[in-house]
C-alpha cells in the first residue's frame, strides 16, 4: 500500500474514512481544526458539519450513533469543557454505531488560554482513551477506537496534542471498511436517562470498565519493548518518541491505551527493570496508576519532569541533568507578537475604544489582539462567550454598591453563535444596561477561516441560510437599540459608541465588514503618506497596522505591498497627510464581498 | 546513519510551511524516514513561524535538540538569531538577507539589532547570506523566495538534484512552475 506524509490531523481524517465513519461534526479550535477540514475530502462517503459549539457537535454525533452510524466529533481541549455535559451522559448511554471523540490538547499553550490534560475527562467519565504518538498511530487508532466503541458499547476518546496533530510522518493508507446498516431503533432504557434508567446504566458502566481493564493488558498498542538495560521508561503519546531519543537502551512500556491502565502488563514490565521513568505531557496520570500498581518500585515522574509546557528530548535530558540547560542564545531578540492584519475590520473599532478610553470586556478570537499595544483596549478575556456575562456581573455588582459604570462587551460573530446568545438573553432578562459589540467579519477567522452560521455556507461548501445577527438580536431578543455599522467607518463607529454608551438601556452594535483575508487579492490602491504634510504625530501608528511604520526621519511610512487600502489611516490622520495612491483605483471599502470573494468571478 | 535535523524559520506568510512540506517530500522520496513539525495558530497573524524536519533510518522525535541541528534555513535575519541556539557547532546557517521589522520595532518600542550577521558568524560552522527576496523579485515574484532558499539548501545536502526537481514538478502548480524552477536554480547555483 502507498505511504504518504500526513499530519496527525490528516491521519485522523483518513482513519475516519477507512473505519467506515459516515458522520462527523466539530467546532473549530487549534490544534484540532484540520481534522474536519480534511474529512470534507471524503464527502461522498462522510457527511460532515460545523456545530455552533462543541456541545451541539457532540450531541449531534451521539444522535448519529443512535442510528447505528459510525460517528466522530473533534474539538480542542477547552472545547471538551463545553461538551462535558453530553460527554458524561454519552458514557452512560454507550454507542450503537461507534462514537469517537477526539480531544486535541495544547501543552505549552501555543494557541490556547490554558493547558489542561483531557485524559482526566476519560477517567472522570469512565471512558477508554487512546493516545497516538505519531501519524500512523493516529490513523490506526481511529480504526481501533471504532472497534472498541462497538465491542464494548462505549464512546472512545482519542487524545491528540499540538505536536501529534501538527507533525507529519509517513502513513500507510488502507481501504475503506463498509459502514454498518443504518436504522433508528428506539432503546428507551439506554437512551432516556431518567434516574431509574440511569441507575441501571451506571452499573453497566462499571462492568464495562472492568472488562476494558482486562482488554488493556493485551491491547496491541500497549507495547512492551525489550532493551539492553534494566532501566524502564513508561510513556504515552509523543513523549514516547522523546524517551527513545534520550534512553536508546532502556526497556519501554508504551501505552496507546493509557486508561484503563493495563495493570498486569505493567507489573510484568516493572519486574524487568530496576527503576522506571514516566514520560507524559502535563499531568501524572499513568504515573499515578503505576505507583498504585507497583508501590515498591523506584518511579521517577513529575517529581523531576515538568507539569508545565511541552516535553521534548531536551526537556527530558535537562530534567535529569543529562544535558546543560538551554544556553539562552537569542533570548534578547525582540519578540514578534501576532497582530491584526493590515486592513483588518476590527482595527478601527479598537482604535475608537482607545480614543474614548474604554477598556472593553473581551472574548476569544482574532479581536483578542485588540488587547495588545498599541490598541490596548480589552482588559478581560476568560473563555468563549464570557465577554457579555462577565460584563453583566461587573455591572450588577457595581450597581449594588451604588456605583454606575457603562460597560462595553466585545465578541466575534462565531463566538456569539458559540455561546454569546445565551449571555445576551441574561442581559435582557436581568435588565442589564451595557453595550454589546459584535464584531461580525462573516467567518471564524482566528482558527483559519471556518464557516459559521452567519457565513451563508456550510463546511461541505453548500449555500446555507445566513443567520442575520441584527435581526436575531432586534426582532428575536427584542433589543430595541440594535444597530449596524461598517467596520471601516471610523467616525460612524465612534459616534455610535458614544451614543450607546450614554444610553441607560442595553444596546447592541454590530460592526460588519468581512475579514480582509476573504477578499481576493486584487490591485487595491494602497494608501500613501505625503512626507511634506506628515508632522510625525504618530496618530496612524496607534492603529497597530502592520503596514505602517516610520522612516529614518520619523515620518510615517506605508508599505504598499502590505497595505490593502482599507482607508482607516486616511480617516484618522489629523493633518490629511495620507491619501490613496490612486483616488480612482479599486478601493476595498466600497466593495461588497460578493463581488470580490476569493474564487469569485473577476 | 545518524538522524539529521533541519530548522526552517521566518515570519507568517513567507511560505515556510510550503518549503518544509517540499523538503519533507524530497527526503521521503530519497528513501529516508521523515518527521516534520510546525506550529500553527497565533503565528498566522504576522508572528514568527518555525518548522522542523528530521530524517534518517529511524526517526523518533519530530523536534531537533538544542545544539544538535545540522541546517538552519532562515527566511528573515532576526528569526535566524532567535533559533540559532538549535545549531550544532558544525552546522550551517543559510539566511535570507531580508529584514522584516516586528511590530514593536516598527512602533519604536524595541530595536532591531544591527549586527545580526556578525553574531551569526560567530555561532555558525558555516554562514551563507543570500538575497533570496531580491533574487525572487528579479525573477518576477517575491513569493518565490522560499524556493530560492530551498535551492540553496539542496546545494548543501547530499541528495540527488533530480529528486528535488521531480518534487517541484509534482507540487508546484503548472503556471508557476517555470518561475519556481528558475528560483530553485538561482539558489542552487548561488555563490556568495
Ligand atoms: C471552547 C473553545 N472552542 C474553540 C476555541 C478556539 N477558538 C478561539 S477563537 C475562535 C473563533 C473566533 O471567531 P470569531 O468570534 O468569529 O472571531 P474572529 O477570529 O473571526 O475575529 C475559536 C473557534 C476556544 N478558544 N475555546
Amino acid at each position: 500500500m502507498a505511504k504518504e506524509l500526513l499530519s496527525g490531523n490528516e491521519a485522523i481524517a483518513r482513519g475516519a474514512w477507512e473505519a467506515g465513519i459516515t458522520f462527523a461534526a466539530a467546532y473549530p479550535g487549534t490544534p484540532s481544526t484540520e481534522i474536519l477540514e480534511n474529512i470534507i475530502r471524503y464527502q461522498e462517503d462522510i457527511y460532515s458539519q460545523w456545530g455552533s459549539n462543541e456541545k451541539t457537535a457532540m450531541e449531534e454525533a451521539l444522535g448519529a450513533s443512535f442510528t447505528g452510524a459510525r460517528a466522530i466529533v473533534t474539538m480542542k481541549h477547552v472545547g471538551l469543557n463545553v461538551a462535558a455535559d453530553p460527554l458524561f451522559s454519552a458514557s452512560y448511554i454507550g454507542a450503537t454505531g461507534a462514537l469517537v471523540i477526539v480531544s486535541a490538547d495544547d501543552p505549552g499553550m501555543h494557541s490556547s488560554q490554558n493547558e489542561q490534560d483531557n485524559r482526566h475527562y476519560a477517567v472522570a467519565a469512565k471512558l477508554p482513551v487512546l493516545e497516538p504518538s505519531d501519524s500512523q498511530e493516529a490513523k490506526d487508532m481511529v480504526l481501533e477506537a471504532v472497534k472498541i466503541s462497538e465491542a464494548f458499547d462505549t464512546p472512545v476518546m482519542i487524545r491528540m496534542t499540538t505536536r501529534t496533530s501538527h507533525s507529519r510522518s509517513a502513513v500507510e493508507l488502507g481501504e475503506r471498511q463498509a459502514p454498518p446498516e443504518i436504522e433508528y431503533k428506539s432503546d428507551f432504557s439506554k437512551r432516556n436517562l431518567l434516574p431509574g434508567n440511569a441507575r441501571r446504566r451506571h452499573v453497566a458502566v462499571e462492568e464495562r470498565l472492568k472488562k476494558l481493564a482486562v482488554f488493556s493488558d493485551s491491547f496491541p498498542f500497549n507495547v512492551l519493548i525489550q532493551g539492553r538495560e534494566r532501566i524502564g521508561v513508561l510513556a504515552s503519546g509523543v513523549s514516547y518518541q522523546y524517551g527513545r531519543e534520550v534512553f536508546p537502551d532502556a526497556c519501554f512500556l508504551k501505552l496507546g491505551l493509557p486508561y484503563p491502565f493495563p495493570i498486569e502488563l505493567f507489573r510484568r514490565f516493572a519486574a524487568m527493570v530496576d527503576k522506571i521513568y514516566v514520560l507524559e505531557e502535563n499531568d501524572p496520570i499513568i504515573e499515578n496508576f503505576a505507583r498504585l500498581a507497583a508501590p515498591d518500585k523506584e518511579i521517577i515522574g513529575k517529581d523531576v519532569f515538568p507539569l508545565l509546557g511541552e516535553m521534548s528530548q531536551d526537556v527530558v535530558a535537562a530534567s535529569l541533568g543529562l544535558k546543560p540547560a538551554d544556553p539562552g542564545i537569542g533570548a534578547g531578540v525582540p519578540g514578534r507578537p501576532p497582530s491584526l492584519c493590515a486592513g483588518c475590520p476590527h482595527t478601527a473599532f479598537f482604535y475608537n475604544l482607545g480614543i474614548l478610553k474604554v477598556q472593553s470586556k473581551g472574548d476569544i478570537g482574532c479581536y483578542t489582539l485588540g488587547a495588545l499595544p498599541p490598541l490596548s483596549a480589552m482588559d478581560t478575556c476568560v473563555d468563549m462567550g464570557a465577554s457579555i456575562t462577565v460584563q453583566l456581573g461587573i455591572e450588577k455588582a457595581l450597581e449594588k454598591a451604588g456605583k454606575t459604570t457603562k460597560q462595553v462587551a466585545v465578541i466575534g460573530d462565531s463566538t456569539f453563535f458559540h455561546s454569546g446568545i445565551t449571555g445576551l438573553v441574561d442581559v435582557i432578562y436581568n435588565q442589564g444596561k451595557s453595550t454589546v459589540v459584535i464584531l461580525d467579519n462573516s467567518i471564524t477567522a482566528m482558527t483559519g477561516h471556518q464557516e459559521n452560521p452567519g457565513s451563508g455556507r456550510t463546511l461541505m461548501g453548500q449555500e446555507a441560510r445566513r443567520v442575520d445577527i441584527l435581526k436575531l438580536v432586534r426582532d428575536g431578543l427584542g433589543i430595541e437599540h440594535a444597530y449596524e455599522v461598517d467596520g471601516y467607518e471610523v467616525k460612524a463607529i465612534r459616534e455610535l459608541l458614544k451614543r450607546e454608551m450614554a444610553r441607560p438601556e442595553p444596546s447592541v452594535i454590530v460592526v460588519r465588514r468581512p475579514c480582509i483575508l476573504l477578499y481576493r487579492k486584487a490591485r487595491w490602491s494602497p494608501a500613501v503618506v505625503d512626507k511634506e504634510t506628515c508632522t510625525s504625530c504618530k496618530t496612524c501608528l496607534r492603529l497597530g497596522c502592520p503596514a505602517i511604520s516610520t522612516d529614518a526621519d520619523g515620518k510615517s511610512l506605508i508599505n504598499a505591498s502590505l497595505c490593502s487600502g482599507c482607508g482607516v489611516c486616511i480617516q484618522v490622520c489629523p493633518y490629511k497627510a495620507i491619501s490613496f495612491a490612486d483616488e480612482k483605483g479599486l478601493h476595498i471599502s466600497s466593495m461588497t464581498l460578493e463581488k470580490y470573494a476569493k474564487g469569485g468571478a473577476q | 546513519m545518524k538522524t539529521q535535523s533541519i530548522l526552517i524559520c521566518g515570519v507568517g506568510g513567507q511560505g515556510i510551511l510550503t518549503a518544509s512540506d517540499l523538503l519533507s517530500d524530497v527526503l521521503l522520496r530519497a528513501g529516508f524516514q521523515v518527521k516534520k513539525s510546525e506550529v500553527h495558530g497565533m503565528s498566522q497573524r504576522g508572528g514568527d513561524v518555525v518548522s522542523t524536519v528530521r530524517f534518517g533510518e529511524q526517526v523518533f522525535s519530530p523536534l531537533p535538540a538544542v545544539g544538535e541541528t545540522d541546517y538552519i534555513l532562515a527566511f528573515e535575519k532576526l528569526e535566524a538569531l532567535r533559533h540559532v541556539r538549535y545549531l550544532s557547532p558544525r552546522g550551517i546557517v543559510m539566511v535570507n538577507d531580508f529584514v522584516w521589522k516586528p511590530l514593536p520595532v516598527a512602533a519604536g518600542f524595541a530595536t532591531y539589532p544591527g549586527d545580526v550577521v556578525e553574531q551569526l558568524r560567530k555561532l555558525a560552522g558555516e554562514l551563507v547570506v543570500i538575497p533570496a527576496t531580491g533574487i525572487a523579485s528579479e525573477l518576477g515574484n517575491e513569493k518565490a523566495s522560499n524556493v530560492v532558499l530551498i535551492g540553496l539548501l539542496a546545494s548543501r545536502m547530499k541528495i540527488d538534484k533530480a529528486v528535488w526537481l521531480e518534487v517541484l514538478r509534482k507540487k508546484v502548480p503548472p503556471r508557476l512552475l517555470e518561475l519556481n524552477l528558475k528560483a530553485f536554480e538561482s539558489g542552487y547555483g548561488f555563490k556568495a
